[in-house]
């Protein structure tokens, strides 16, 4: 067997592999499981370079943070990182980020997942944890379809995209995922593309350091599916486009940011305010309603319980 | 950078260096980092990887400036940037030959 084998190789020149060296962001990966199932020129590994970066310059406790991913190719991505990291059923990544960062206030949660994940069969939990503030940061990977089963059409699918269930193209009225964020409530909303690798990767820094509900929305290439079936190219195609047509517009009005197909991409971090998040506001409420009897919850570290015995 | 003189302060001006690794069995052959390569230091291979993907080669030996935009760019975690000492412009690279007319 092994002599078949380099008989095959050598005459192809094939470099041996470069064992030696460690990638700087090895620390953060779980190298068992590279190389990651994400096609070639698929944008979803950019994204997570960006978040890999992001979390160092956050300079946060790799310990106290968790990495929650729901189902789908985009979905993985908790997989591959080293972190307390979940793979969760279909949907589902917000509500069980939901519970992490309310059972654990010491932990900075992130929901890394995909446009079908988290705004179709998800869309209802990002609304109410919008809504609540919770503590968390929402990084969704938007390529326009479902991708890991097939590339069918989806609620961010633009008009006249084609998609194997939409094949004369889609006709529904995708939504405009940064407007239906801010007016859910959501305290940090940007949009990127993966080609903004640097812009990306600060915007998540400063949403990771932002107490409160932060989404950010990044539209990347799948070269498989969305691009193959509207014969766009590569991913580096798709790169080019998002170069071309991409638009800077920081503190835009949401309403104005809709994505038409192969059209311009307003890019930038539309909003950026503080409000009192989740805990916070039950902490600050229930206190004043119950005076000392309250005693607010701290996590699972902290020695004190919830409400102070009764004598 | 063209000047039609070598600037007095050259020997002042430090340009930072980096020692580009690639990671070739990882590589999927994007040429993400080819093209977006600021100083166009990359170019794909003629050959193929073990999975039978062209992998980025180091055209221009030393003209790495560190800017780290191919290790946040590939989406494959197969090329890494070490930061080295900062080098002086070549005189070469400052004063084309033939700009000075
Ligand atoms: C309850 C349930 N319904 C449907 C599916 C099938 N399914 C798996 S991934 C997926 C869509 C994923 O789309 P998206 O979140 O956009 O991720 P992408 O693959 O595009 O990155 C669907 C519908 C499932 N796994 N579970
Ligand atoms: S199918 Fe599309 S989204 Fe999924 S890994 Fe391949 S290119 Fe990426
Ligand atoms: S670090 Fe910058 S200059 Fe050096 S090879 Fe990578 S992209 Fe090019
Ligand atoms: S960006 Fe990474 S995967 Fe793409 S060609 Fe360069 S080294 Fe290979
Ligand atoms: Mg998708």
């Amino acid at each position: 067997m092994s002599d078949i084998t380099s008989e095959m190789t050598s005459p192809l020149n094939i470099p041996e592999p470069e064992e030696t060296l460690k990638h700087p962001m090895e620390q953060y990966l779980r190298t068992e499981r590279l190389p990651h199932i994400w096609c070639a020129s698929c944008g979803i590994g950019t994204v997570l370079t960006a978040y890999i970066t992001a979390l160092q310059k956050s300079k946060l406790d790799p310990k106290k943070v968790a990495v929650v991913s729901g189902i789908g190719c985009s979905g993985r991505a908790a997989g591959y990182l080293r972190l307390d990291s979940f793979h969760s059923t279909h949907g589902r990544a917000i509500p069980f980020a939901t519970g992490l960062a309310v059972g654990n206030p010491e932990l900075k949660v992130t929901v890394i997942s995909g446009d079908g994940d988290l705004i179709a069969i998800g869309g209802n939990h990002i609304i109410h944890a919008a809504r609540r503030n919770i503590n968390m940061t929402i990084i969704c990977i938007n390529n326009f379809n479902y991708a890991m089963t097939g590339g069918q059409a989806g609620p961010t699918t633009p008009e006249s995209a084609n998609a194997s269930t939409a094949p004369y193209g889609a006709y529904e009225y995708p939504f405009n995922l940064p407007f239906l964020a801010e007016s859910s409530g959501a305290i940090f909303v940007a949009r990127w593309t993966a080609l903004h690798i640097r812009r990306m990767a600060k915007s998540m820094t400063k949403a990771l350091l932002k107490p409160g509900f932060s989404f950010i929305e990044v539209i990347a290439p799948c070269s498989t599916l969305y691009a193959r079936r509207n014969r766009l190219g590569s991913g580096l195609d798709l790169m080019k486009y998002y170069h071309d047509s991409a638009i800077i517009k920081h503190g835009i009005d949401t309403r104005e940011v809709d994505i038409d197909f192969q059209d311009r991409i307003v890019v930038g971090e539309f909003v950026n305010k503080d409000k009192t998040h989740f805990l916070e506001k039950r902490d600050q409420f229930l206190s004043k309603k119950l005076g000392d009897k309250y005693v607010p919850y701290k996590g699972p570290n902290s020695t004190t319980s919830t409400m102070k015995e009764e004598e | 950078m063209n000047h039609w003189r070598v600037p007095f302060d050259i020997n002042k001006i430090e340009i930072p260096h980096g020692n580009i690794h690639i990671l070739i069995e990882r590589c999927k052959g994007c040429a993400f980092c080819e093209e977006y390569c600021p100083k166009d230091v990359l170019e794909m291979s003629r050959d193929f990887n073990r999975k039978g993907y062209h992998y980025p080669i180091i055209l221009k030996q030393g003209a790495c400036v560190n800017c780290n935009l191919c290790e946040t760019i590939c989406p494959e975690f197969a090329i890494f940037v070490e930061e080295d000492k900062p080098r002086h412009p070549d005189i070469n690279d400052v004063i084309k030959k033939g700009d000075q007319s």
